[in-house]
Order: C-alpha cells, then structure tokens, then sequence
C-alpha cells in the first residue's frame, strides 16, 4: 500500500491572523492565476460531482459552525469588506450611482464603528458592481479611497452578443477605469459541452482585460447540473479567470451553497493541481447578515483561512449591508434596529 | 481581544448552548424516585441508586433510583396489567396516544436534546439535529402503524409484555425505537436505559405521563445489569428487544433459549466505507465524517473500515488528513464541536488499548495536531494506515473515532475485503456509477447499505444486521414484524426420541436398497459406517437408514455453501425447479403414499391427502418464489430506500417425525423459494420418504448443494447445525430439549433460530404455510440510494 503520511499543506500554510494574510490587498502578495492549457483528461476527472452528498454537506455544515457575539461582530464586518457593492437596475443613473459609492466609502455609521473599535480600520466593501455607463462615475467617486470598481461586461446577464462586441465592452470598461470585470459566460456552451470554445472565449476575455482581474460568472442557475457547475468551473479557471462567480442574480436560481460548494471544491482541485489562488465570488439573493455568515464558515471549512481576504473572496450584493449594519447595531446597543436608521444607498 | 482583532484572526470562538433550563429540570426532580412503574414514579424496593456524569467533565448529573429484580417483578406486572386494555384498543387510540408522545417531545425538543448532550457527550449539534428529531420522527410515523395495523397485517397479534434493554450511545433515538413500534403493536414495555445515560428516557416517561400514555404501558427503570438481566430472564416477558454488544447479545440469547420469547438483537459491527475511484472524493470524505467521527464513532453502524481502490488511494488519504485537522475537539455543549468526549473511563482506556494494539500489529496510526481539553475522556480522532485483514482494528469493533483505512484493486476484491469480518451491520458504497454501486449493494453481507451517503436512519426504513450483528429490524414494516405475533397451528409436545427397538422381521422381501444420504447433488455413505433400524408401523424392518455424524453435516454445510447454481438462480428459476419438484412428485404420488402408509400407519387416504399436500406446498411456494419481494421505502428526503429480501443464506432444517413427507417439504419449500441452500436433518424416526425424495430431486433439475439430506438422530445432528458458524439460519422442529439446546448452543454465529419449542405444528392447516415461513427464510437489506443530479 502506497500511502504518505503527511499531508500536502494547504494552502500555502497561513497562520490565523497572520498579519500578511489579513493585509493581503489584491495585487501585492497574490500572483494572478495565468491559466494552463485546456486539459480535457483534467477536466474529465472532475466530473464526479455527488449532488445529494453536496446538499447534505451544505445543510450540515451552517449547523456544525456557530459565530457568536464580538466574533459575530468581527464576521459581520469581515462581510462588509468582501463585499461588491452593487447596483444593476436597467433604470440605474449617475447620481444613483454615485450614492452607492458614497455609501461604500461610508458604509457603516460612525457611532457604530466607533463603538465596535474600528473606526480607523477602514473597513469598507472591496469593491463597487456597476454596469458599463456608470464606470467612470464610480472611479470618479472612489478616487483614491482603494474600493475597486467592478464592470459587469459581455452582454450582461446573458453573455449572447457576437464575442467581438464583448471584447470590445471589455476594452471600454476597463478605459474607463474599471479594474475588475465581471464577464459571464454563454451558458449555451456548457450544456453543449463546446469546452475549447468556451476556454477560447475566456481566453479572449482575459486578454481584454489586461491588468483588470476577471471574474467569470458561470449563471449556474441555467445550468441545470453540479457537475455542470464544477466543469464550467473549471474551464475558466482553466481559461485564467482570476475569480468565479456563481450568478448574475438575474437567473431564477441565485447562489445556492451546494452549488458553491461544487465551485469552491473545484478551486481546491486547481490550487492543488497549479499552485494558483482562484478567487470566489456568490452573487444573487445574498441579502441577510446571517446567510452571509454561511458562505464565511463554508470558505473557511472547505478552503481555509486565506480566502477569507477580498483577494479570494466576495460577495456580490445589493440589500446585504443595511442587514448587516442592522445586526451590529444589535450588537452594540442590544436593541433591535431599523433599517430606516441606517443611510441608504 | 477586541474586534478589531477578531476581524483579523477570524475564529468562531466559543458558542456555548445555554444549558440552565436543562440543570433547573435537573435540579427539580427527585431522582430518588425515578423508576417509571405503572405510571408513577417510584423508588427502588432496596433503596439502592447510582450516579450518572457528564463525560465531559465527570461531575455528577444525578443520583437515581436503581432498578433490581423486584422492581422489574413490578414492572412487569404492571405491564402485564396494562396489556389487555392496550392490546384491544382501538388502532386509532393507539395512534393518538403516539401522536401525542411524539408532539410532546416536540415541544421539549431542546430540553431533550441538551439533556442528552450532558449526559452522553454527544455534540449539541448532533442531539439537536439528528437524535431529538428523529426519535421524534419515529414516534409520528408508527403513529399511523398502530392505525394501520389491523390492515397492513391482518391476522397478527401483538407479541405482549415486551423487554427492552438499550445501549448509551443513541439514549433517546433506542428509546423511541424500541418503544414506538411496540406501542403501535399494542404491545406493553419495560425498558431499561443504559446506566451512563438514564436522564432522557427519564424526562421520557414524565412525558408519556403527560401525553396521555395508560398506566402501565410504558414502564421504565434505570439501572444496571442487575436489572437488565431479571428483566431478560423474566418468565411475564414475552420478547426481548435489545440493543448493545454482541458479548451481551450472546449472553441474552443464550438467556432465552427454551423460553419461547421472541428475540431481536442489534450489536455490534465493523461496518466498510467502500470507496471506488470514480466517487465523489470531496463529499465522500465528508461521508466518513458522518461515518467515523459522529458521535465519536460510538456508533453500532460507524463506517470504521474505509476500503480505498487503489488508484485514488493516495489522493484520498491526504483528502481524509486534511478533512480531520478541521474537526473540532472539545466541550459538546458548544455548537462549533464536531467531536466531544467519550461516555466513560472504561471506553476511553479500551479505545486507546485498541489503537496501541493495532499500532503493534503494524497499522500507521495518524492523528491531527489538536489540542485536548484537559478534564474528560477525549480522544482525538485517529486514521490507522496500513491495517492488513488480520489487524485488530479491522476485526474488532472500536467504538471510537478510529478508522482503519485498506486499499482493494477491484470490484470483487472490495467485496471480499468488505464482507470479511464476523460482523455484518451496514456499508457504505461510493461511486457516481450507479450500475457499480447497484452491482456491488446485494453482494455486500449488510443489513443497510448506503450508496454515496453514511449514517442515514428513518423510521420509515429498516435497520438491523446481518450475521453477528444480530436479527430483527427496526422500523418500517419489517420492524413491525418484530412485535407482532402470527399465529402458528401448534400441536401437542413432542417426545424426546425413544432408542428404537429391534425389529422383529423384514418387512417385504425385495430387493435391497440403501438409503443413503444426500450431499452435494450425490447419494452419500455416512461418514461413521453406521445405519439405525427404521421400522414400519407394525414394527418390521422398512430399511436401514444412515447414521449421519458432525463430519456428514460439515460435508453438507459445505456443499450447501457452495450450492451458486441455486443461490445466483434467478427467482423464475427458482420457481420452474420447484414446479418440476411438484411435477415429478405428482408422478411418484402413490408409491410415496404407500410409503407413508406402510411407516406410519396413516390411513390410505390420508397418506395420499399428505402426499398431495406436500405437491400443493409445492406449487405454492414455487409461485411465491418471485412475488415475496421488497419494497421501496420513502424516507423524507430525495431518496429511496430499497428493502430487498434477501435469501438467509444456508439453513438447517431439523423436521419432526409427524408427517415425515408433509413436514420436511413445508420447511424446506419456502427456504428454497426464497433462494436458501437447505441441509434437512428429516424425521429420524421415518427418515425414508425423505430419502426417496432425493430420486425425486434428481429429476428436477435441482442443482448440487441447493438441498442436503443428513439422516440421524436429530438432536445430535440439530446441535452440530446450531454450533456450525458457517449456518445463517436453523429451523428446528422437536422436543423441547433439542429446541431450547439449538437456541443456546446458536449463540455462537448468532445464526437465526426458529423452533416449535418443543410443540408439533399441524402441517396441514393453511396457517402453516405462507407469509410466515417466507419471511423466515430472508432477510431484509435497505439500501438506501439517494438520487439527484
């Protein structure tokens, strides 16, 4: 029998608290995932994806793990720093926009943060989420503060426009400043198992991008299976997206923690497989403090502490931050809050 | 540490469940009286009592009342008392008064749920999310058992005063197992929990008070084996359902013998986590978490021996060690901890002697870097690489959180790695392969097979062993089965066999012939070179029959065993041999007639009428062979759970001397209707219808091994069967001595025994063919395959 008894450190071992792994800003101590050739024979031992088994992990898991009083607090602003503020509303304008970056700079109120002792920290959503037209509003409006801004991009939400003129809305968000894009894939290709064209087309996204990270959204509400999800992962991984995310929070279906189980468990395979740090990104339906903490205790229990850094992690919400400033007030004063005493975005 | 800093290291901290409601219950009961009798809690009759403790800190939770043999007197005869009125009322009232208990445990779920946590050491989190709800689960289902009773099993009766003795590994989830199905058999308990952990099954019986359950009906008495054991001897008990070890289950079986109680034992169990190359490796491990480390892996079922294939062995392992350095050790009443202490002193020393002992026999024993509480038996969960078959930690039962981790090439070879253990309760299955997995799930000697999942129960499907993990199922219809008596047309006593005389003569002068005896498709010479008189009934000599011995029935075991060609037959085979059975002895009929007539003395007619009969038996159980099938469990979750019935295995069958053909065929059909390989001890004293018979088993197609005949003295043949641990099942109908001695002496494999108790059975009434006898002759298997893509 063949069997070693020690186990490969994963990730790269990173002490709790480690005070490299909490300053970890995007770019610094990360290298980029560069993708790797698109390897069928890889990509085929993947496809053992047990559905059940992912929903019964999923189910258990939030009820093996309790987050309770000033570590809740500490989880909770943990969630407002991974957070991708966004807004995408077809009746989205400028000045809307500009309140969502206002409220990013400011997101929590500052009796608040005073009381919960991070009134310096500069804790703040990781990013802003906005469709192309408003880009340079956002950059604008986050000028020098470090909060990125995020171009959704590709014939949001469907991604069924000709690849020329994604690519192309590509190359204008990012002109216009965006540093991160968030590209979804024609899930088409997926159920069609067209893999080396949807690699291709990742590839040309990448490329488009530049020095912008990418975050493939694989809609996985449209694609019907797990293995599906965990196969389109790894394709853009493949492809070297930077992060996968789950939903455009247009489908029927949003983030569903067995599917991102199926999505973070395929992560694992290519750090184990490359060496490479993928980010993860659920998007879609992700509106209360405690669902929040769900996906936290997930990343940590299946990835571990690391990706638990805006470099590897964030959510991709819209209503989440007023339920989370609900709770710490909670916190702080013991009484339950409203959100009309929070400012809106 | 403040926030701030909280933020930064990102640790869940402490999330202690509060537990001041469960010490106020604590504190308000009187513990001095806390013997549930005839619906009132009273003291022990000898004052004694003895303390129960919280594992993880080993301080004392109670000082309780114990149960001795004069409280178990009480017991029963309040059980006794309550029997009548239970048993007549209506199903309906029945499934009220369960509906009610279960409602009621509903509404103290949490108080149940960290009492448990206290007194086992269980994780919160597991008595919350799994014992509470599914003891509660089993109380509302068997609900509609108790109503549908007289429908779904028409003609049974409840068994009467049943005994119930439970393990402290499940407190509350035994409890409802043991007492929900009785209840809605209309059956009357006494059950005593488990001296570690007495309190839930306390709170139980304040809860039956208040749910409206009769007096009596439900009794309940803490203590010790004092108590376990009058319970167990006590001649008002009139079954005995008990959950624990097998050393116990021995004891009990043997305890029993001769009592005529009914019997059902679920012990121990060394169960395998079969994990093939093309699973879902991420979610099996999560399965072994399930399997292993619930409960600290003090589960009968615990999916202790992990077989890898090889090819994905390696990936595996490391997938299992890093999965353990994320289990958190440490205080159960905090909903973060996966794995808390153990219940004892006792089962932490023997957990630790185990490992050191594999250790020696050169198992790579592996543990994650944690940290231990310091006070309570805690013992970190433990990976044993390299385990060889012979290793002790593949054989033993640990009852810790101890896998022992061997690789197997392939499908055949994992399924003889799987099934090579004394063991036999349930298995996992792990492939996305769903041929694979329904390929390897019948071959599997397992009472439950998971496929792709662990540790799944639901009262709505059965549970219980093979082999020495015992016999009888809980829950589901088959469960049902184990309170419920049909029945049977007994008789008179039988005799102990008398010497037989010398005869005074030849009875006609033919030509000679031998009997002989029948193993593995061929006329046998006993192996002692001896043959006993068979006389006629006027006392002549009919023939001289063979003087079979142990090593005869070796051979025929033997030959039984190996009997594929009737074991892998499919069950319309099965059916077209036992229809040309009937067939070729409906052609014979007169001289088998003659026979009978010329032994026993039996009128013409009725030597026919039994000969007739017995080709009528034949046909029956030839069209039952592929209709007495399984069914679909639905538990509640996307899932179905296939109750297949499983043939026994190989089964000896001891025949009485009445109805020397009739007899012989009615036990021998279903066995072999069923898929059974048969080693017949037929009546000693008339054994040559049956060795006729064998001419006729020649003609039929019958292939080698599938029926064996042994001649001889039955109760010498019976307890050679009873000790061969190569038996599944033992049939025996005799004298009281030989019955009660086959169920003793059985303990040893822990074989299935069915006995007449020393009673006849009248052959020819229609109750004794049928659904009873079929459902002897297998075993139910619950494979329980989850499903969705």
């Amino acid at each position: 029998m063949r069997l070693r008894d020690t186990v490969t450190p994963f990730p790269a071992r990173v002490a709790p608290g480690d005070a490299a792994a909490n300053q970890a800003a995007r770019g610094d101590a990360l290298p980029r995932n560069p993708g790797m050739p698109l390897d069928l024979g890889f990509l085929d031992s993947m496809r053992a994806v047990n559905r059940s088994a992912l929903e019964r992990r999923a189910a258990t898991l939030t009820k093996r793990r309790s987050i309770k009083g000033d570590n809740q607090a500490a989880w909770l602003l943990r969630s407002i720093a991974l957070m991708d503020l966004t807004t995408l509303n077809s009746n989205d304008t400028d000045d809307r926009v500009r309140r969502l970056c206002a409220k990013a700079l400011n997101p929590l109120r500052a009796d608040l943060a005073r009381a919960l002792g991070v009134a310096d920290a500069r804790i703040r959503p990781a990013a802003v989420c906005v469709y192309h037209p408003f880009v340079a509003t956002a950059v604008e409006a986050l000028k020098g503060s470090g909060v990125h801004v995020a171009a959704v991009s590709t014939a949001f939400p469907h991604g069924l426009a000709p690849l020329s003129t994604r690519l192309a809305e590509i190359a204008a968000s990012v002109a216009d400043g965006a540093d991160e894009i968030d590209v979804v894939i024609p899930r088409g290709l997926v159920h069609e198992a067209r893999w080396p064209e949807l690699y291709e087309e990742i590839r040309a996204m990448r490329e488009a991008c530049g020095e912008a990270h990418l975050k493939v959204i694989l809609g996985t509400g449209d694609l019907a299976t797990t293995r599906n999800v965990t196969l389109a992962s790894m394709v853009a991984m493949m492809a070297g997206a930077d992060f996968i995310k789950t939903s455009t929070g247009k489908e029927s279906v949003n983030a569903t923690l067995p599917v991102g189980l199926a999505m973070v468990r395929a992560i694992r395979a290519y750090f184990e497989a490359t060496g490479f740090l993928i980010g993860f990104k659920p998007a879609g339906g992700i509106s209360t403090a405690k669902v929040s903490l769900d996906w936290l205790v997930l990343i940590k229990e299946e990835l571990g502490r690391r990706w638990l850094e805006p470099d590897l992690f964030r959510f991709g919400a819209s209503s989440l931050l007023t339920d989370i400033e609900r709770q710490l007030e909670h916190h702080v004063s013991g009484r339950y809050s409203a959100a009309h005493r929070h400012a809106m975005a | 540490m403040n926030i701030l800093d909280r933020y930064h290291a990102m640790d869940y901290g402490p999330a202690p469940e509060a537990r001041a409601e469960a010490d106020a219950w604590l504190a308000a009961q009187d513990f001095s009286r806390a013997l549930f009798i005839g619906g009132k809690f009273v003291a022990a009759a000898d004052a004694k009592t003895f303390d129960t403790a919280d594992p993880a800190s080993g301080k004392r939770l109670a000082t309780l009342s114990e149960a001795g043999a004069a409280d178990v007197d009480a017991a029963v005869a309040a059980a006794k008392r309550a029997l009548p009125g239970w048993s007549a009322a209506s199903g309906y009232a029945r499934a009220k008064v369960l509906y009610a208990v279960g409602r009621a445990m509903q509404r103290h779920a949490r108080l149940f749920a960290v009492l448990e946590t206290l007194d086992n050491g269980k994780p919160i989190r597991e008595s919350r999310d799994i014992d509470v709800p599914l003891a509660i689960r089993h109380f509302i289902h068997h609900a509609g058992w108790a109503q549908a009773l007289d429908r779904e099993f028409p003609g049974a009766k409840p068994a009467g005063v049943v005994g119930q003795i439970i393990p402290w590994n499940f407190p509350l989830l035994m409890l409802a197992w043991k007492i929900a199905p009785a209840l809605a058999a209309g059956c009357t308990v006494v059950l005593k929990p488990a001296e570690y952990t007495p309190l839930t099954a306390v709170l139980f019986a304040d809860i039956c008070r208040r749910a409206g359950v009769p007096k009596g009906v439900v009794n309940i008495l803490p203590g010790g084996p004092e108590a376990g054991a009058a319970l167990v001897r006590h001649s008002g008990v009139r079954k005995i359902a008990f959950t624990g070890s097998s050393e116990v289950g021995r004891i009990i079986r043997r305890e029993t013998a001769g009592s005529g109680k009914k019997l059902s034992l679920e012990l121990g169990g060394k169960s395998a986590f079969i994990v093939f190359d093309d699973a879902d490796l991420d979610s099996a491990v999560e399965g072994l978490v399930d399997g292993i480390w619930f409960n600290q892996g003090q589960v009968c079922c615990a999916g202790s021996r992990l077989l890898v294939q090889e090819s994905v062995a390696e990936a595996f392992i490391d997938k299992v060690k890093r999965r353990m350095t994320k289990l958190v050790l440490g205080d159960p009443l905090d909903k973060n901890t996966d794995i808390g202490p153990l219940v004892d002193r006792t089962q932490f020393e023997r957990v630790e002697s185990l490992v050191a002992e594999g250790a020696s026999e050169g198992a790579l024993c592996w543990q994650p870097d944690m940290a231990l509480p310091s006070a309570g038996f805690f013992f970190p969960p433990t990976l044993a690489l390299g385990v060889s078959p012979a290793n002790v930690l593949a054989r033993e039962e640990v009852f810790g959180p101890v896998l022992a981790a061997m690789t197997f090439r392939d499908t055949e070879e994992a399924v003889q790695l799987a099934n090579n253990t004394r063991y036999g309760l349930a298995a996992s299955v792990w492939s996305e392969n769903v041929n694979l997995t329904l390929h390897v799930a019948p071959q599997l000697k397992a009472g439950v097979v998971w496929v792709n999942g662990t540790n799944m129960f639901d009262a709505a499907c059965g549970f219980g062993g093979f082999r020495e993990s015992g016999f009888g199922r809980e829950g589901g219809r088959e469960g049902m089965l184990e309170y419920l008596d049909r029945p049977l047309p007994y008789g008179a006593a039988i005799r102990p066999a008398a010497p037989v005389e010398q005869p005074a003569e030849l009875a006609e002068a033919a030509i000679d012939r031998t009997p002989k005896l029948f193993i593995g498709g061929r006329q046998a010479r006993p192996d002692s070179g001896y043959s006993y008189a068979v006389l006629d009934r006027k006392g002549r000599l009919a023939g001289e029959a063979g003087l079979g011995n142990r090593k005869d029935i070796r051979e025929a075991v033997s030959a039984a065993r190996a009997a594929k060609g009737w074991t892998e037959a499919t069950a319309f085979n099965r059916a077209q041999v036992l229809y040309y059975l009937a067939e070729n002895l409906s052609a014979r009929a007169d001289e088998f007639a003659s026979r009978l007539a010329s032994l026993t003395g039996a009128s013409g007619r009725a030597a026919e009428a039994e000969v007739e009969l017995s080709i009528e038996r034949l046909f029956l159980y030839a069209g039952m062979a592929d209709k007495f099938e399984g069914r679909a469990h639905q538990p509640p979750m996307r899932a179905v759970t296939l109750a297949l019935n499983e043939p026994v295995g190989v089964i000896g069958i001891v025949c009485p001397d009445d109805s020397p053909l009739l007899g012989l065929v009615s036990l021998l059909a279903p066995a072999l209707a069923m898929g059974n390989s048969v080693v017949a001890v037929p009546s000693p004293r008339w054994p040559l219808p049956a060795t006729d018979l064998y001419q006729v088993f020649e003609t039929s197609d019958l292939p080698a091994g599938a029926v064996n005949i042994v001649t001889g003295k039955a109760a010498e043949l019976a307890a050679v069967l009873a000790k061969h641990d190569d038996v599944d099942g033992l049939w025996v109908v005799a004298d009281a001595a030989t019955c009660a001695a086959a169920e003793a002496q059985s303990a040893g494999n822990l074989k299935r025994v069915w006995t007449t108790n020393g009673r006849t059975l009248d052959w020819t009434a229609e109750s004794a063919a049928g659904e009873t006898f079929l459902a002897r002759a297998v075993e139910v298997k619950n494979v329980w395959v989850p499903y969705g893509d």
